[in-house]
Formats: structure tokens, C-alpha cells, sequence
């Protein structure tokens, strides 16, 4: 099963998929465009994991001054960073680089303390679509990556659906894409993550417990360029949904004109 | 209008209530604990000294109550006691100006935002900071208008009822209203959320067995036992 929250004529809903849209908890059967689309959890610990698939750590070879990865790099993001399917996504005045990042999400479904990887999957109770930006602009050397760099307000799309582990028979042979405006920018596929879900639960539950509510970000393959203003950019990950999110201006206090 | 999102009076039996909100974490805020990394701000990895707020997140797992056990690791002979103010949101603050920024705070709280010791603020791992139980917190929130200056506190730090180290929340590179305008300039505190203003330098290290307590004037005295991790 599939599950959205949605505010719809002023009030919040649960909502599953239906041929015409989605329909609300109460029978409504409305189209995707009528409803606002929240994030589909409200998650507890958000972690986010930083060069994930090898295509990508060589694409940011530059800037990395990676050498010999011993642990996965997982950092962690706050709910302020949050937004539903559809949403706007502000982009400031003076960033000349901020990227899109297609990620699949996991979502812990039972609690995680000292999980064996052989273990794991039991422990997982979902997946979602997320958009994480990032803004290179503001990269500093100090608590990589920095939160003004990746947990800006709004700056995290997630959505359309929070899907039921039971549902996605194999979460590491899923296509991931990103299209801007139409054109196909990012592409790759969750069988080429470095650490696995698995590999990610052990991990992360080896020192610190994990609890259901608790969403894993897993990390973006290559092929993230600048969006602009204006710019629609699609998530997509098969089995799990097509997260739209589009960008608008900040420019401080004026009024978001969208 | 404030509401108080986080803690129950503490009476017989009660646990001291956790945060509900985020907790972030400011590091290098203390003058002498940037002053302490000399001229390696401007060598690699660093290259630069820092321009924005040095942040992190102690994520929900990490939060424990005064008195409470919290677990060394096997492998760390010690952990690095991070002894800091806690600013309690009331309300939410988004974009907020210094001068409007302490009015957003609902009141004060005592931290022990413990690590395992480590020399590298480039990319640090989370095991050092987000292990279970290494953010006590408490024992209560002093409500803001009982405390006349939050950038003013006597901090003391006490192991086994030796005062290790004793600082105060003054001499911050960012005082408390200049800090929150500056994160919530990216990020929104929402009412409930947990903002540290910063750790001192020469923060002590403690071991398992050994009991710390941490004293900020006018807020309060929050307790924490360590203990070795059970063999596996």
C-alpha cells in the first residue's frame, strides 16, 4: 500500500492512490492537483548519507579530498529541512550552485539496536521519494557537510508516498531518475549504493538505536547540476512515486509570487 | 505568549522530561575554544576559519534525564564532557532579528552534550556525538524571565565531586540572540526545538565509573553516571 498525508478543504487526511488521483481516507477521489501534498511521515531522526554511489564520489572528486572510506559518511538533517510533493523550494539570491539530489528513502519500521545486516530488512517499514538539495555556495570545511549547505528550510522534498516495505520486493534494483523541465539530468540505480540498506542498518544501530519513524536518506548517484528559479525538477524512483518539487526566487522578505 | 514544550516540574518519581524538538549544537562559539586550533583553521582540511555557525544535530536517541546511566563504549577510555547552555524554544523562530531573537526563548536548561574524543572537526563521524543516551539534558527549564542574562552564567563542572573546569557562557563569538538570529536565518527553531549555545575550551574528559555534574548558575545542576558497556 501506498500512503500520502494531504491537507485538503482545511484539514489533513490520509490518502492512498487512486486511477483519477488519490482518494482520502473518507471516500473523496480527487486529482493530484487539488490537494496539497505534505511530507508522507513526519519522521523522527532524519539521516542523511554523503557519497553513497561511486559514480558520484568520483563526480565530486574535486572537492572531496576523499581517501580511503573506512564508514559510511551520515549526517544529520532536521524536520525544518522538510516539504511535500508539488512544493516550492526556495532558492537564495546568492547561490550560483545549488543541485537536486534523487534519493531513495527508507523508513524504520521496529525499533534497531545492534542489528546484524542479515537482520535488517525486518526493520524497515517503508520507503519514499526524497529531494535533497544542497547549496555549494555555502560549503564550509567544518561539521561536513555544514547544515546552511543541507538543511535549509524547504530544501528537502519527500513524497508523493510513503510505500510499505511489503510492497518493494527489492529495494537495491530500483531506477532512479531526475528530470529538470522535462530533460533527463540524473540517473542511476540503488543496486550500485556502496553501503546498502543492510549494510546502512548495521551501521547506524550499532551506536545509535534506530526507531521506527526514523528515515534514512541513502544518498544520490551523479549527475546533479544548478537549477534555477522557475525550474520543475522531477524525482522518480520505480515502485515508489514521481516527486515533483519546483524552485522559486528568495530574495529575503519578499512575498513567494508562485 | 509562551508555552512550555518541554519539561514537568521534578518531584518524587518523575523522570526529567526530554526535549520534543531538535536539539543543534554549536562548536567553536567559545573565543578560546577557536583561538585553542591556532593557525590549523587555516591549513587543510579546514583551509579557512569558519563563517557560518559550526552546527550539528544530537538526534532523539541521544537525549537522557539527570541522574541518569549513560554507557562509555568499549574502545573509548574516556568521553569528552561538553558542558553547555540550552536555549528552549517557545515559540517558533524563523528569519528572526538579534534584537527580537531572545524572545523566541521560553526558557533555559543545562546540557551534557558528550562525545568520544576526537581531533577532527572536518567530517566527524556521528558514533562520536549521536551514540544512545550522550545528550543528558535537564533536570529542568528555567522559565526566560528568571534569568536576567543568558550570556552571563558561571558554568562549573564537577567528576566525582572535584570542579574540573569552571566557565561561563560569556565570551561567545556569537552571543545567545546573535546565534539564534543567525541559524534561524537558513533553518526555522520551531517552538520546542533545543538550541546549545556553545561549549567552553578544555572541555574534561571523564570515565566509566565516575560521576559528572554540570552547574550553570541561576538554571540549575544536571547529573550523569557513566558506565563501562556490558560485555556482549
Amino acid at each position: 500500500m501506498k500512503h500520502a498525508r494531504v491537507a485538503y478543504a482545511g484539514a489533513v487526511h490520509h490518502a492512498v492512490p487512486h486511477k483519477q488521483g488519490l482518494r482520502l481516507a473518507d471516500g473523496r477521489v480527487l486529482a493530484e492537483e487539488q490537494v496539497v501534498w505534505l511530507p508522507p511521515l513526519l519522521p523522527g531522526t532524519i539521516i542523511a548519507l554523503g557519497i553513497n554511489y561511486a559514480d558520484h564520489a568520483k563526480e565530486l572528486a574535486k572537492e572531496l579530498t576523499l581517501s580511503a572510506k573506512d564508514e559510511p559518511l551520515a549526517f544529520l538533517k532536521g524536520p525544518n529541512a522538510l516539504l511535500g510533493h508539488r512544493g516550492f523550494t526556495r532558492r537564495p539570491a546568492d547561490a550560483t550552485f545549488m543541485h537536486y539530489e534523487c534519493e531513495l528513502g527508507v523508513v524504520i519500521g521496529r525499533p534497531a539496536k545492534r542489528v546484524r545486516a542479515a537482520d535488517a530488512m525486518a526493520h524497515v517499514g517503508g520507503y519514499t521519494v526524497a529531494n535533497d538539495y544542497a547549496i555549494r555556495d555555502y560549503l564550509e570545511n567544518w561539521y561536513r557537510p555544514n547544515l546552511r549547505v543541507k538543511n535549509r528550510d524547504g530544501a528537502t522534498a519527500l513524497g508523493p508516498w510513503l510505500v510499505d516495505a511489503a510492497d518493494v520486493p527489492d529495494p537495491h534494483a530500483l531506477e532512479l531518475r531526475t528530470f529538470v523541465n522535462g530533460q533527463i539530468k540524473q540517473h542511476g540505480n540503488t543496486r550500485d549504493l556502496i553501503d546498502d540498506v543492510p549494510a546502512l542498518i548495521e551501521y547506524l544501530s550499532s551506536f545509535m538505536t534506530l526507531a521506527p519513524g526514523d528515515l534514512i536518506l541513502t544518498g544520490t548517484p551523479e549527475g546533479v547540476v544548478n537549477v534555477n528559479p522557475g525550474d520543475e525538477v522531477v524525482c522518480e524512483i520505480d515502485g515508489l512515486g514521481r516527486l515533483l518539487n519546483t524552485l522559486v526566487a528568495d530574495d529575503g522578505e519578499r512575498a513567494c509570487t508562485s | 505568549m509562551l508555552v512550555n514544550t518541554f519539561a514537568l516540574p521534578p518531584g518524587p518519581g518523575l523522570h526529567a522530561a526530554l526535549p520534543l524538538g531538535t536539539v543543534v549544537g554549536t562548536l567553536l562559539n567559545h573565543r578560546a575554544a577557536l583561538a585553542a586550533l591556532g593557525d590549523a583553521v587555516h591549513r587543510p582540511p579546514y583551509k579557512a576559519p569558519p563563517q557560518a555557525p559550526v552546527l550539528y544535530i544530537k538526534p532523539r536517541n541521544t537525549f537522557a534525564g539527570d541522574g541518569d546511566a549513560v554507557v562509555v563504549p568499549a574502545g573509548a577510555d574516556e568521553v569528552e564532557v561538553g558542558a553547555t547552555l540550552g536555549m528552549v524554544f517557545g515559540r517558533d523562530a524563523c528569519r528572526v532579528a538579534e534584537a527580537g531573537a531572545l524572545a523566541c526563548i521560553a526558557g533555559y536548561t543545562v546540557c551534557n552534550d558528550l562525545s568520544v574524543p576526537h581531533d577532527s572537526f572536518y567530517r566527524p563521524s556521528l558514533r562520536f556525538k549521536c551514540r544512545d543516551g550522550f545528550l543528558p539534558i535537564g533536570p529542568w527549564v528555567v522559565a526566560a524571565s528568571q534569568v536576567a542574562n543568558p550570556d552571563a552564567l558561571a558554568v562549573q563542572v564537577s567528576i566525582d565531586g572535584q570542579v574540573v573546569q569552571r566557565t561561563s557562557t560569556a565570551g561567545m563569538l556569537r552571543p545567545a540572540a546573535r546565534l539564534i538570529a543567525e541559524v534561524s536565518a537558513f533553518m526555522t527553531l520551531a517552538a520546542g526545538d533545543v538550541l546549545m549555545l556553545g561549549v567552553a575550551a578544555g572541555a574534561p574528559r571523564a570515565r566509566a565509573g565516575q560521576r559528572v555534574r554540570i552547574q550553570i548558575e541561576g538554571i540549575g545542576a544536571l547529573q550523569t553516571l557513566l558506565v563501562a558497556q556490558a560485555a556482549a
